[in-house]
């Protein structure tokens, strides 16, 4: 039997990693990604805590986090698109200001 | 008296299974490729492969044989990992369904049950929906790996055309959930038993989903071939269009996965198919129990391989779908029309049930 | 059972390491596929199921396949590691795993490992998902189908070219 702390730990070390990652990274879709990666992290834990409070409450979260998560990736990349039509550059540092 | 074989019987009875369903699947998957050349052949009035054994049916094999000893290349500028990684995905992605496909009547044998199908999981519909979404991979990594124009067109296309007629067919099978109550494939199917009772006439129609979802088999039907990325909806490896779609930079064994792939695919929708509108495995039977199970195999197989007619039978008859044609056909006809079929199925659920 | 956990969260966290090390987003982008996939083993292991499937369905089956459409049409090459900011880097990540100690710290300190194995299991079926979504969660599934509809819209128009 696996008990509940090695869960959440996993979830600590995939958030941990991925907000790293998104402090690190320059490619802005890369980024995205890392995020992606910390909302995984958090859908474990929820998973696990509703096996241990043996209420199946956590899982209809988890499922409203992957829809948000959906909805957040679709206007995210649109958003992207748009930027890389304007900017010509995937580099966080070239599109760090307005001023075109 | 427990043996070792009795308390290790589930172990050793999927180690059984695994072997035995891989070898017959890839076997149905070769003579579907001989079955689709004769049946196209003789649709536009011409003999098929004849001279390689009786009728050519040792054709597969000589192809097999012949693909193999082809000059194996690489791309010039291609992402290697990635130029490799996509036949590879796709075929295993494509194998990956029959664990859950159930082939016949399950029989006790020394006290346990056998069921014939490697597992049998409480989702296991939502199982073959999920490894299917994951097939786009396959398609999409070669286009984009091949640094060609081509193949990136073909990828893009078929990658745009996979995810839109999914939903449909997703939709298109919430109509026989409705009337079934479960996601395992083998309830799904026992619901199936029986006749129906028309009024004084002996029972002579079986309780088969078709007679009770046509609108949905026809949605999932077209959705699957949409899916399987077959005539008429075969744009991404339109052969007098885009040269060879997406497979364009693939020679040998690597062509060889995705066309196994491709026809793999076909023969799980064709599975799917039978066990959710047609019945599975459910036919006239007799005999003791391993008898039975063998008699139901015969009745799933027949049934599959009329699924493959009819797949090869539109593929050399229906001309291809232009693309805009077929996006629009997907979203702006049959996610509305599988809609509509959810609907009316749970008016009349909630009235039969009242 | 438990052996498959380790195994498996091993995988995840090398894949999830992958994803933030590897400069070709391409590679990023399928390790963040075997992350997604690993964790819906997890969630089988933690009965829950349905929730693995849609784990797979919609995370990696239709948003990861967004994200790789795009690295492949915008044609995201190699990233070259010159950065004008030292400062996430340098102060940044020092912060994270100071972060992910206090957390690792205050896991093992609440939840020790002895009290917590015998945990009863919870029902994770179709059945009992689909009966709280549409009795107790109904609001909320509603205002999501909102969302995604806006979401739809805004992605389109952001993505058009300008007419």
């Amino acid at each position: 039997m696996v008990p509940l702390s090695h869960y959440l730990m996993l979830s600590a070390v995939l958030f941990a990693l991925g907000a790293a990652g998104f402090l690190i990274r320059r490619n802005v879709i890369t980024i995205f990604m890392c995020i992606e990666l910390m909302l995984n992290a958090v859908n474990l834990a929820f998973i696990a805590f509703a096996r241990h409070l043996g209420r199946p409450d956590g899982q209809i979260f988890v499922f409203f986090v992957i829809v948000v998560a959906a909805a957040e990736a679709a206007v995210g990349l649109a958003i992207i698109i748009a930027l890389f039509r304007n900017r010509e550059s995937l580099s966080i540092d070239d599109l760090d200001s307005m001023k075109l | 008296m427990a043996t070792f074989i009795d308390t290790h019987f589930a172990l050793l009875v999927t180690l059984v299974k695994i072997p035995v369903v891989l070898v017959v699947l890839l076997g149905v998957v070769a003579y579907a490729v001989w079955m689709e050349r004769k049946v196209v052949a003789h649709i536009q009035s011409r003999w098929g492969p004849y001279l390689v054994g009786p009728h050519g049916l040792l054709q597969p094999i000589a192809d097999a044989l012949k693909i193999l000893f082809k000059e194996d290349f690489f791309v010039a500028e291609a992402d290697r990992f990635v130029y490799l990684l996509a036949p590879f995905l796709a075929l295993t992605i494509s194998l990956l369904p029959i664990a859950v496909i159930p082939f016949g009547e399950s029989f006790t044998f020394r006290g346990h049950t056998v069921n014939l199908q490697i597992a049998n999981p409480d989702v296991g519909l939502l199982f073959i929906f999920a490894v299917t979404s994951l097939g786009v991979y396959g398609i999409a990594l070669a286009g984009w790996a091949s640094n060609s124009k081509y193949p990136l067109l073909g990828a893009l296309r078929s990658s745009a055309q996979m995810i839109s007629y999914e939903l449909s067919l997703g939709m298109a099978i919430v109509g026989v959930l409705m009337l079934s109550g479960t996601l395992s494939l083998h309830g799904i199917v026992a619901q199936q038993r029986g006749f129906w009772q028309l009024g004084g006439l002996p029972a002579f129609l079986p309780r088969w989903n078709i007679f009770v979802q046509p609108v949905g088999f026809l949605v999932y039907f077209i959705s699957a071939i949409a899916e399987t990325n077959r005539l008429p909806f075969d744009l991404p490896e339109g052969e007098s269009e885009l040269v060879a779609g997406f497979h364009t930079e693939y020679t040998s064994f690597k062509f060889t996965s995705f066309f196994i792939a491709e026809y793999t695919n076909m023969v799980t929708v064709s599975c799917l198919a039978t066990l959710l509108f047609f019945g599975g495995w459910l036919g006239p039977a007799f005999g003791p129990a391993p008898v039975r199970a063998l008699i139901s195999i015969f009745w799933f197989g027949l049934k599959v391989v009329c699924f493959l007619f009819i797949y090869i039978w539109i593929r050399g008859t229906i001309p291809r779908f232009r693309y805009d044609q077929l996006m629009s056909f997907g979203w702006k006809f049959l996610v509305p029309l599988s809609l509509l079929n959810i609907l009316a199925t749970g008016l009349v659920v909630t009235w039969w049930n009242a | 059972m438990a052996a498959l956990f380790y195994i498996v969260a091993a995988l995840a966290v090398l894949a999830a390491l992958n994803v933030v090390l590897q400069r070709t987003p391409v590679y990023s982008a399928l390790s963040l596929i075997v992350v997604l996939c690993a964790l819906a083993v997890v969630y089988l292991l933690l009965d829950a199921p349905f929730m693995a499937v849609i784990q797979v369905i919609v995370y990696a089956g239709a948003i990861m396949v967004l994200f790789v459409l795009v690295i492949m049409l915008l044609n995201a090459r190699r990233e070259e590691p010159i950065d004008r900011s030292r400062m996430a880097r340098w102060l940044g990540v020092p912060l994270i795993f100071a972060l992910l100690a206090e957390l690792l710290f205050v896991i093992g300190r609440q939840f020790p490992a002895a009290s917590t194995t015998s945990a009863p299991g919870v029902e994770g079926g179709p059945a009992v998902i689909g009966h709280l979504l549409f009795e107790n969660y109904v609001l909320p599934f509603e205002v999501t189908s909102v969302l995604i509809l806006v979401a739809v819209l805004g992605a389109v128009v952001l993505a058009k070219r300008q007419v």
